[in-house]
Parts: structure tokens; sequence; C-alpha cells
């Protein structure tokens, strides 16, 4: 196999070192931050030690992917190595799909299990005795303490804004194929057209995105703190909203490389994670809307 | 940048770079493997040292040397930095060394990304440990961490720990990857999967566990920060969540994470004796589907360990006979290394010594799982030193053990030289009888029922509990007799020839000892 041969194994690299570094000074910001907000201690440390770990961070990355760019660019990968950067995606987006898995999982325990428990079901007669009054119904707007959390007066109707952004996650994950189509045929401008399409659906999700959690926040008192409902409901659809950032400044970066002339119809698989990444954002969205908006 | 690039063409030709930035820099698997084996043993000291605190305050009954809350965190911090900080990243220090020497390949899959791995790990440890100098001390709710004990009861360092997870979670995850894109693309031609080592395919099925769980373990401590400091309710009854759900997510990720810790060393183990028996491994294919089948097994057993929490009787019974049921994948294991043994042309050097030690005494750890797996047993057992005993006589006999083992094996070829065999032997026994001297007597006080994670005891626990903080003891000195060994045997020794083990087999052991700083650039031919 002639391929063995030409195994690329860089020689030393600054980049990790950096990220590392990096991530504990963010990481650290971002505790202090937070301790201090819970705390009520009136101290902006923590802000800027995040910022700064940020930096590190974006500083490491630019450098890193340029990096990798570069030395695809000078022809040092063989297809061995596409295969192993395949495989680092592939079972990168499958940890992924395990985190969210996480939430997942706590929105069905609690709507099966824990709260027909709490109020009562089954032969935990205990449970019932803490809030006799308690009834589970979902979505959850009486929660057993409703001093302690106040629930919602409403929730997200599933057939208004998550209704079009569905719609637009879905189209987008078609546009950015036939970008994909269109680099695999050369059409360069087809290309570009598809792609550009691809961010910008992708920016109007996230708008529209935001503009539900403040529709949410001022008008339903639907909150991270109004029950095990807002709390399911922001953390799956806070961090697949992450997700699409994330995903939309990757879409953005391939954009950016593809006016630079980067990528030929059979060496972009810079171009293929991505738009795999983009697909499975909008696979997550679609069992959002199915078990968090419509159930 | 540039000057990184414009390296590479010599980067083959030349040894490691001068200098101590050789190991910030390095993308290179040994020097990377080196640094996870000496930072695995770092912490397993500085663990260790905390187990000594434990154990001398529990000399005798009453409280004598460390306040109720500082032995909280001891106890706590002692399982983290054991499980996350020496038993894991040693197992990933043996994969860098061994795995691509195994298989023929150049390196790792993704060699910058090792280097990320590694270095994420002392940032996370790094972090972990400064909680102990925090206000309102370090962690003190368990290495379990159960809510609310780890939210609303929390000391505020509890916001650092979380992260320091989240690094390590990282690092696990990075590491994970490489290896199963090492594992699958990375062999030499001729290296069919049902020719690897047993070492590469328990660390595949390992490295599998781990980009599964992982990821679940980072959502569970999200959850936690989220409840702690932004009001969500996911672990709190008063907003409708349910405290006991973190148990459910928390051993989602904890059960497969015991496996993570112990399959590794069955693959060393499956390596080890066949070398020093002289025969082929008995039954190779079944030790391959046994290890899936534990693999598989261990996604769904979690309740075992909240068999006393409150689940339905259906959960019982489904969660009883489905742990019950891994006795018998690891029973085959057990079969095929006596019958491996069986017959052979047995010698007893170090590496052999902990091997048969790992094997008699992980199967007296598995024995005492499969009492606590029964679930009407377990209301009896449960949080008392039976467990303690339990997962000591799995953890210390078998994962470390495991890992004394491949380092006495593998010495040789990491050093070129011989270690010495009269003190490696010493360690063995001293180990032995300190690790047995420390755990068996937990077994008959944790039946008497003396609960775990306490400071103080009845009088009735009070002659056991001495004799088990004697053996602790022992144990631990021995370990920095260990260190020496080690120390001894890279500074100089008997030179070790290419295959210092007359029954060894594997790629590993057709390069020179000790390996050079790149091994394979071109693949070798496996027939």
């Amino acid at each position: 196999m002639a391929t063995h041969e030409e195994y690329y194994v860089p020689a030393q690299s600054k980049w990790p070192i950096v990220g590392s570094i990096g991530l504990l000074v963010t990481v650290f910001g971002a505790g202090t931050m937070m301790n201090n907000m819970t705390s009520g201690a009136d101290s902006s440390l923590g802000q800027y030690v995040f910022f700064a770990g940020l930096l590190i961070l974006i500083y490491m990355m630019f450098g890193w992917f340029s990096n990798v760019v570069s030395e695809s660019h000078q022809g040092l990968y063989s297809a061995q190595m596409d295969r192993s950067f395949r495989m680092g995606m592939g079972w990168f987006i499958f940890s992924e799909v395990m985190f969210f898995a996480a939430f997942f999982g706590a929105l069905f325990y609690v709507r099966t299990l824990a709260g027909p428990w709490l109020a009562g079901e089954g032969a935990k007669a205990d449970t019932a005795m803490l809030w006799p009054e308690f009834e589970f119904v979902w979505p959850l707007l009486q929660n057993p303490d409703p001093q302690a959390y106040p629930g919602p007066t409403e929730t997200i109707s599933p057939w208004q804004l998550p209704l079009i952004n569905t719609l637009l996650l879905i189209t987008s994950s078609v546009t950015v194929t036939f970008a994909h189509h269109a680099l695999r045929a050369g059409k360069r401008a087809a290309l570009k057209g598809w792609l550009l399409l691809t961010v910008v659906l992708a920016v109007v999700f996230l708008t529209l995105q935001i503009a539900e959690y403040i529709h949410a926040y001022n008008d339903l008192g639907l909150t991270l703190a109004s029950g095990i409902y807002g709390a399911t409901f922001f953390m799956l659809t806070g961090f697949h909203g992450a997700h699409v950032l994330m995903g939309t400044i990757i879409l953005t970066v391939m954009l950016i490389r593809v006016h630079k002339g980067h990528f030929t119809p059979d060496n972009h698989f810079g171009f293929e994670a991505a738009s795999w990444y983009w697909h499975f954002v909008d696979v997550v969205w679609v069992g959002l809307f199915i078990f968090v908006y419509i159930f | 940048m540039s000057a990184v690039i414009d390296n590479h063409h010599a980067d083959h030709a030349h040894g490691p770079a001068k200098g101590p930035m050789r190991w910030v820099l390095t993308t290179n698997h040994k020097d990377i493997g080196s640094m996870y084996l000496w930072f695995s043993f770092a912490m397993f000291l500085l663990g260790g040292t905390m187990a000594m605190v434990i154990r001398a305050e529990l000399f005798q009954p009453g409280l004598q040397l460390v306040a109720p809350e500082f032995f909280n965190q001891m106890t706590t911090m002692h399982g983290l930095i054991m499980v996350f900080g020496a038993v894991m990243p040693a197992f990933v220090g043996l994969a860098n060394w061994m795995i691509p020497m195994m298989i023929g390949a150049p390196d790792m899959a993704l060699p910058r990304m090792n280097n990320f791995s590694f270095w994420l790990l002392p940032a996370a440890f790094g972090l972990l440990v400064s909680t102990l100098f925090m206000d309102g001390g370090g962690p003190n709710f368990g290495w379990t961490f159960y809510a609310p004990l780890s939210t609303t009861y929390a000391p505020p360092s509890v916001t650092f720990f979380i992260f320091a997870i989240h690094l390590a979670g990282i690092s696990s995850i990075m590491g994970a990857i490489n290896i199963v894109a090492t594992i699958i693309n990375l062999r030499a031609p001729g290296m069919t999967l049902m020719k690897m080592p047993l070492f590469v395919w328990t660390w595949l099925i390992t490295a599998f566990l781990l980009i599964a769980v992982m990821p679940v373990l980072a959502g569970v401590v999200t959850m936690m920060l989220m409840d702690i400091h932004f009001g969500t309710s996911f672990f709190s009854a008063a907003g409708g969540g349910d405290p006991v759900m973190f148990q459910h997510i928390f051993w989602f990720f904890g059960h497969p994470e015991v496996y993570i810790m112990i399959l590794p060393a069955f693959g060393a183990v499956s390596m080890i004796i066949p070398a020093f028996a002289r025969k082929p491994l008995f039954g190779y294919t079944s030790m391959v589907y046994a290890t899936a089948a534990i693999a598989f097994l261990s996604f769904v057993v979690w309740a075992h360990h909240m068999f006393t929490v409150g689940i339905p009787l259906t959960g019982e019974l489904f969660f009883m006979y489905a742990t019950l049921l891994i006795a018998v994948p690891t029973g085959v294991k057990v079969f095929n290394w006596v019958s491996t043994m069986f017959r052979g042309s047995l010698t007893f050097e170090a590496p052999m010594l902990f091997a048969i030690a790992f094997v008699i005494l992980f199967t007296i750890g598995g024995f005492s799982g499969l009492m606590l797996a029964i679930a009407p047993a377990d209301f009896q057992y449960h949080d008392t030193y039976f467990v303690v005993a339990h997962f000591h006589y799995v953890l210390v006999p078998g994962a470390i053990f495991g890992i004394f083992a491949s380092a006495y094996y593998w010495l040789p070829k990491w050093t070129g030289f011989m270690y010495d065999e009269v003190l490696a032997k010493t360690h063995f026994w001293m180990s032995f009888v300190g690790m047995n001297l420390a755990f068996f007597p937990m077994h008959f006080i944790g039946l008497a029922g003396m609960p775990r994670r306490i400071p103080d005891y009845n009088m009735m626990f009070a002659n056991f509990n001495m004799v088990s903080s004697v053996g602790a003891f022992m144990f631990g000195a021995t370990q920095l007799l260990f260190l020496f060994i080690v120390i001894k045997c890279i500074r100089g020794g008997p030179k070790a020839s290419a295959k210092p083990w007359d029954g060894a087999e594997g790629l590993e052991w057709t390069v020179p000892s000790p390996a050079p700083y790149h091994t394979f650039s071109t693949p070798p031919d496996v027939k």
C-alpha cells in the first residue's frame, strides 16, 4: 500500500499547548464570573479573564487550521491522512450526539417517570406527601413549589416560529448539499451562491431563535428558572442554537475559503466536514421540533 | 508557523528535539505516551497521599487527625484523582506507546491532537487540585458528586470542579477519537482486525465507550452548573426535576467508565500471560467477543448502583439480571487466562506475577460484584465498606496491577535496559500483601455494617480498621520503590535485547530496544 509510506507526521507544534492554556484561562474566567454572579460579588475580573481565554482560543484555532490548510495545499496529505480526518470528524459528531442524548434523556425521564411519580403515581406514597396539590401535566405550567419556581404562563406554539425555523434548517441542509454537488462538478459560481444562501438561512434561523427567546422571557414567563419545562426547553434549544452558531461560523469560513479559491472537486474535506456538521445540527433540530415543541 | 511547516521534510531523519520544549511541542507518540505515564504516576502518588490521610484518620476510632469536612474532601479528591488522573491516563499512555508499534503504524493518526489531549490534563488537574485551597474548600460530596450535595449544598469551588471535569472529558474524547482512527486506519497491510493484539482490541472497544459516555458526563455536570448558577431545576423536585435523575445520568456514564478502567488491563494481561506461559492465548476470538459483550452490557446495567434509591421493582429486576449476565463474558475471559497457563512452561517474572495476581484478585472483586448485583442483598451492602472493598479489589489488583504488569513487560522496550528483577519482585510481594491487608478486612466490616465515607466509627470495627490502615501504609510506601525501580531502569542496567521475553509475540518486539524515536515509518508486512 503506497499511501502508507506517505503518512504525514507533523513536526513539533505549539498549537496544542496554546489551546490547553487558552481553555484553562477560559474556564477559569467563566467559573470566576459565575461564582461572582451567584454570590453577588462586585468584580469584573472574571469577565476579563474569560475574554482573554477566548482570544487565546481564537488565536489557536486560526493558527492551527491555517497550518492544516497550508499543509494540505503543499500536498502533504495522503488518501490515508484524509481517512483519519474523516474518522476524526465522524466520531466527534457521534460524541456530540451523545451530549445531546444526555439532555434528551433528562427530558424523557422527567416526562415519563419522575413527573408522574412526583404527583403520586405508583407505589411511592411519600412523594405525593411533599406537594399533595401537585398535578403533573406536560407542558408543566404549575411547578410543585410555585414560590421557588414560578412556572410559565404559556409555552411556545410549534406552528409559528418553530415551524418556520424547521423549514429554514431543512432547506439549508438541501442548499449545502447543492453547494457540495456544485463543488464536485467544478461549478464555482453555483458553489458560492448555494453556500452563501446556506449561511443566510442559518443567520435568519438564529435571528428568529433570538426573537423567540425574547418573546418567551418577556411575554410568557418562560425562563431557565421557570421549572423543569423551561430548564429542558432552554438547555436543549440553547445548546442547539450554540451549535448552529458554531456551524454558521464554520460555513462562513468555508465561504471565505471558497472565495479565496480553496478546494478542488476531489480534495475538499474541510468543506465536507462543515456540511456533515451542518446536517448533524439539522437532525438535532428535527428531534427538538418533534419532542420539545410538538409533543 | 512557517518554521513548523518547513521542518517537516526532515522529521523522520532526526531524533527528538533538544531542550525542555521537546516535551511541550512534541507530536511523537512515544514522547506523549511517556508524559501520560509520568503524569499518571504523579497523580497516583497524589491520590495515594490522600488515601494515606484517610487511612491515618481511620487508624483508630474517634476523630484524631483531620476535621470531618477535610476528610470528606480527601475521600472525594482521592476518588476523582485516581479515576480520572491516575488510571485513565496510564492506559492512554500505554495506548500511545504501544498501539502504533503493535499495529505497525508510524505514529498516532492525529499527532498534534494527541499532544492537545495530553496537555489538557495538567490544566484539568491543576484546576481540580486548586479547589482545595479555595474558600469553603474543595469538592466534599464524594467522587460520584450526587445532587443536591453537589449543587445546593456544595462549596463555591464546585464551579471549578465542573470545569475541571469538562477539560478532562475533552482530553479523553480527543484521545479516544485518536485511538479509534489509529486502529481503524493505520494498521500495517496484512494486520486484519482478527490478527490485532488483544491490547489493541480492548483499547478499540474502550475508546468507543469513552466517546459514547464522556459527553454524557459533560451533560450532567453542565446541568449541575445550570442548577447552581442559572436557576434551572434539573435536580430540584420543587421545580419538577428529580435528584434521582442525576444518579441515572451519572451512572449511565459511570458504569461504562468502570469498564473503561478495566478493559485495557484485560488486553494487557491477555498478552502478558501467553508470553510467560510460552503458549498462544487460549480462545483469542472468544476474548474479542467477550470484551465486546462486556462493553455492550455496560450500557444497560447502570441502575445497579441505585438499588436503594427507590426505583420500581421491574427496574430492580431488570438491572439485577442484566448485571449478573456480565459474569458470563467475564467468566469466559478468566477461564481463557487460566487455560492459557494450563500446561504452559510458566516462569514468574514481575509482569507475570502481577498478571496472575490480577486474574485471582480481580476474580475476587468480580465475585463481590455479583453479591452486590443481587438487589435484595444490596439493600444490606449498599454504602458500606463492602462496596469499598469490592471496587478496590477490581481497581487496585485489577486496573493498577494491570498497569504495573504492563510497565514491567514493556519497560525494556521503552528504556533499552532490563529492570531490577529482585526489586520488582519485592515491589510485587509488598504490593500484594499490603493491598490484601488493606482491602480484605473491609469486606468483613462492611458486612457488619460500617458505612463508607465517614471519619469515625464504632469501636467494634477498630481492629479490622487498624489492619486495613497498616496494609494501606505498606502498599503506599511500596509505590515509592516502584518509582525507584523505574528511574533505575531508565538510567541503566543489563542491556535489553529486541525481544527480552522468550514467549512474547507482536510487532513491538521486532524493533530494537529501546525503540527508536520513529518506528515503522514504512509499514512492516504482517503475515
